[in-house]
């Protein structure tokens, strides 16, 4: 079997994962299953498993949407109906999905849900995001409010105020969904899965410190992380998927091979960029293609850290579940503050031997762009590397200006050649 | 003579609101030789605040007095105007008098105005303060007192005297008194808006997140009294309407005037809600620590940056407009806000099932010209008062 086939074998896996899910939820209403809808960074999924329940996330419908080339017309129903035309994407994405029918990306009708979970993690939209879903589902809601890392760290009374929320609110409001009791021994044991599941996805992010990189960990990234950002932490299929994915990489690394990019494996690797902030979903293939044409390649992403900072060390522990899920929700990546973030963008830089740094900033989401500028300035005065600004939008076609772009990044990485042409020639690194 | 009294205090309460570069604050540092610390909107702790020497000083941007030129340079354009201007006034020298800022749970914006802060100015105290969203005492209510406390500490450790339970309970009583006396304006505006126009009021609110609050009382008694006494001020046939949309981001001057000269009667508004955060006054028995964190739990206005568990979007907006018998309302939004626009379609739905008239806008702090709206507002006005029986359900 060809490298290609087996990597094909993994994504081909993760695609018929997601797909059984949304399909497994379009019958939950026939089989009896509850459902939960909740959002990517805070989820809970281990604690919702262990009740069986099943979650729906709906950033997940619309970034899905987005690519399905579906977002424009829901977007456009949302704006009819009253929601502005300066607010999250995500949100009206979803609530014309939900007013056309809420037809899920495998073509059938998601199930309204069961609980609202309103893990308010890294973002304030999330709050005002299912106060409309409230309005709309009329089903019960529970808050898990978890406060911002302001000075770079979890302090004690964030973790005792998350833990408190989760023993006296969330667990009784998914007892009472579920019908069945807590059982904190089924918790642990997806955590465990978690804690292994998230071993191997950090050593196929880690995998980009070679050269050439086997993966690029943005736009692949992406495909990477959907297991473990939705349904699937803690699960047994979510632990043989992220297994599977690094017998393949490590393939690749043993071989030589960078990554499989929209055309196909890339030849020759020239550039090594840190990417800052959520891709663009209506125009992904396109967007990639425009790396790829360059010979450009993300070594290091923050957008696949936003549902969990596994390689800055976090890992869900069976052995502390409550706190390990608090210390979870609180470490997501834009819960953590401006000069935090700066250091892990200048840690990448160094760590995965970038040449540059490039920010995408959307326009639906204030939470990573407010400050992007800001950081983009501290990282270039701190790393001395070229830096480069995008900007578009997560679903919103509208914003997203192809020429622009490309534009954009071709003069970025002629500046880097430049750079690079300018200075003395350093050995290259890898682990 | 009561007609220039009034102007008098109107004056003087502008120029404090346009004192962009503090020169008040600065004479009471020279005075009083405490802290003054800056906060954000909505709501910060001003009363622990005092009882720690410290003059809490509302920072509100630079509106429409300040030209922006850095401040540009850190935020796209999709982002609101407050905190450009915010950070323009920064770089500029104008915020240097203050030892710290306050940047309350608002938005993901303000929020990273708080990084952004200690990136630019690592030497000074950048406080973001994180009030929680769940409001069982035992719950949210122990995180906000720890947050109290924590931010007690950190104040000691730039100077401030300790946080003592005394001191702690005068305060409460200070700005207990101040409340009520801005409340009572509010009341008789609700009642005689033709005494109270909107734009006085917001001055002398304005004021209040400057001055300290002994003095804010003198210039609310001085006008109190001063529009009392003045005969002048007539009923206009104008319509009532609650604003509503501008918590954080505050529009011009013009603005509000525009509004007023277009025939509205601003009968309830959401404007700098710092001063009227709590609607009764907060308990000075027993711990006034936890009589603080209770008046935030159990008593703090509806906004649309709190959670609401229970309820509907928009019942406390229907609330206020039966309470303040308005016969519109006005969506008076910044743009890219997002606390309120995203609000506002649940806020819409419940106004519009109560059969009261709405119309909205947006506007920047900045906002030069007012036609338009004027246009718009003056059309609304007189379609209440054409109509107002016909548009009834």
């Amino acid at each position: 079997m060809t490298i290609a086939a087996r990597k094909d074998r993994s994504q081909e896996r993760q695609k018929q994962m997601i797909a059984e899910h949304f399909q497994r939820l379009g019958r939950a209403r026939e089989s009896g299953e509850k459902c939960v809808y909740t959002f990517v960074p805070g989820n809970l999924t281990e604690l919702l498993r262990a009740f069986d329940l099943l979650p729906v996330l709906p950033e997940i419908n619309a970034l899905q949407s987005g690519m399905r080339g579906k977002s424009r017309e829901y977007i456009g129903l949302a704006e009819k109906l009253g929601h502005s035309e300066d607010v999250c994407t995500y949100v009206k994405c979803d609530i014309g999905m939900l007013k056309s029918g809420n037809i899920g990306p495998t073509g059938e009708r998601l199930p309204d849900p069961d609980l609202l979970l309103l893990s308010y993690t890294g973002c304030f939209t999330f709050l005002k995001w299912f106060e409309l879903l409230r309005q709309e589902y009329r089903a019960p809601t529970v808050m898990l409010h978890v406060p911002y890392q302001a000075d770079g760290q979890i302090t004690p009374s964030q973790r005792e105020y998350v833990v408190a929320q989760l023993k006296h609110k969330v667990i009784p409001a998914l007892e009472r969904v579920s019908g069945k009791k807590f059982d904190i021994d089924k918790l642990r044991e997806q955590l465990r899965r978690s804690a292994q599941a998230e071993d191997d996805l950090v050593w196929v992010l880690q995998s980009a410190r070679h050269r050439p990189s086997p993966i690029d960990a943005y736009f692949g990234g992406v495909y990477y992380i959907g297991p473990i950002f939705s349904a699937f932490r803690g699960t047994q299929e979510a632990l043989e998927y992220y297994r599977e994915l690094r017998e393949e990489v490590a393939e690749r690394i043993a071989l030589g091979l960078g990554p499989v990019t929209p055309d196909g494996p890339l030849e020759r690797e020239k550039f090594r960029v840190v990417v800052e902030g959520p891709p663009n979903w209506t125009s992904f293939r396109e967007f990639w293609k425009m790396f790829a044409d360059e010979g450009a390649v993300v070594v290091a992403s923050t957008y696949t850290k936003v549902g969990g900072t596994y390689d800055l060390g976090f890992r869900h522990d069976p052995d502390r579940p409550l706190e390990s899920l608090a210390d979870y929700c609180l470490g997501c990546y834009t819960n953590l503050n401006l000069p935090t973030r700066v250091d892990v963008l200048c840690q990448y830089m160094d760590e995965y031997s970038a040449d540059g740094l490039l920010v995408h900033s959307v326009k639906s989401c204030n939470s990573f762009s407010a400050g992007q500028l800001a950081m983009l300035n501290e990282v270039e005065r701190r790393t001395g590397k070229p830096v480069g600004f995008l900007e578009s939008d997560l679903v919103d076609p509208r914003y997203f200006s192809a020429a622009n772009i490309k534009n954009r990044l071709e003069s970025y990485f002629q500046m880097v050649a430049q750079k690079r042409a300018a200075a003395p020639r350093t050995e290259a690194s890898a682990p | 003579m009561s007609a220039s009294r009034v102007q008098g205090i109107v004056e003087r309460a502008e120029d404090l609101c346009r004192d962009l570069r503090l020169e008040s604050v600065r004479r009471w540092k020279e005075q009083n030789g405490g802290l003054a610390i800056g906060f954000m909107p909505i709501w910060a702790p001003r009363e622990l605040l005092r009882a720690q020497g410290c003059l809490p000083v509302g920072i509100m941007g630079g509106g429409e007095d300040v030209e922006i030129i850095k401040g540009d340079a850190f935020y796209q354009s999709y982002i609101c105007h407050l905190p450009r201007s915010t950070i323009e006034l920064a770089l500029g020298g104008s915020l240097d008098v203050l030892d710290g800022m306050i940047f309350p749970a608002i938005c993901d914006v303000i929020r990273n105005l708080s990084g952004i802060w200690k990136l630019r100015f690592p030497e000074r105290l950048a406080y973001y303060f994180d009030s929680p969203q769940d409001f069982d005492p035992q719950i949210g209510g122990a995180f906000l007192r720890r947050e109290l406390e924590e931010f007690s500490h950190a104040l000691v450790q730039r100077g401030a005297r300790p946080l003592e339970t005394e001191a702690l309970r005068e305060s409460l009583a200070a700005y207990n008194a101040n409340r009520a006396r801005v409340q009572a304006l509010y009341q008789l505006r609700r009642d005689e808006p033709w005494k109270v126009p909107t734009w006085e009021l917001y001055l002398l609110q304005r004021a209040g997140l400057v001055a300290p609050v002994e003095e804010h009382d003198r210039m609310l008694d001085e006008y109190l009294a001063a529009i009392r006494a003045d005969e002048s001020r007539r009923p206009l046939d104008q319509a009532r309407v609650v604003l509503t949309g501008s918590f954080c981001e505050q529009p011009p001057l013009g603005l509000i005037k525009t509004l007023e000269r277009a025939g509205c009667y601003i009968v309830d508004d959401d404007f700098i809600q710092v001063g009227r955060w709590f609607k009764n006054p907060a308990s000075l028995d027993g711990d006034p620590l936890d009589n603080l964190v209770n008046a935030f739990l159990r008593d703090s206005l509806e906004s649309p940056t709190r959670y609401e568990e229970q309820g509907n979007k928009g019942e406390e907006l229907v609330r206020r407009v039966a309470d303040s018998r308005a016969e519109g309302v006005l969506f008076c939004t910044p743009s890219f806000c997002d606390p309120a626009l995203l609000d506002q379609p649940m806020a819409v739905r419940a106004i519009e099932a109560s059969g009261t008239p709405w119309t909205a806008f947006k506007y920047a702090e900045n906002n030069g010209q007012f036609q338009v709206i004027r246009e718009q507002a003056g059309t609304f006005a007189d379609s209440i008062k054409l109509f107002s029986e016909a548009l009834s359900p």
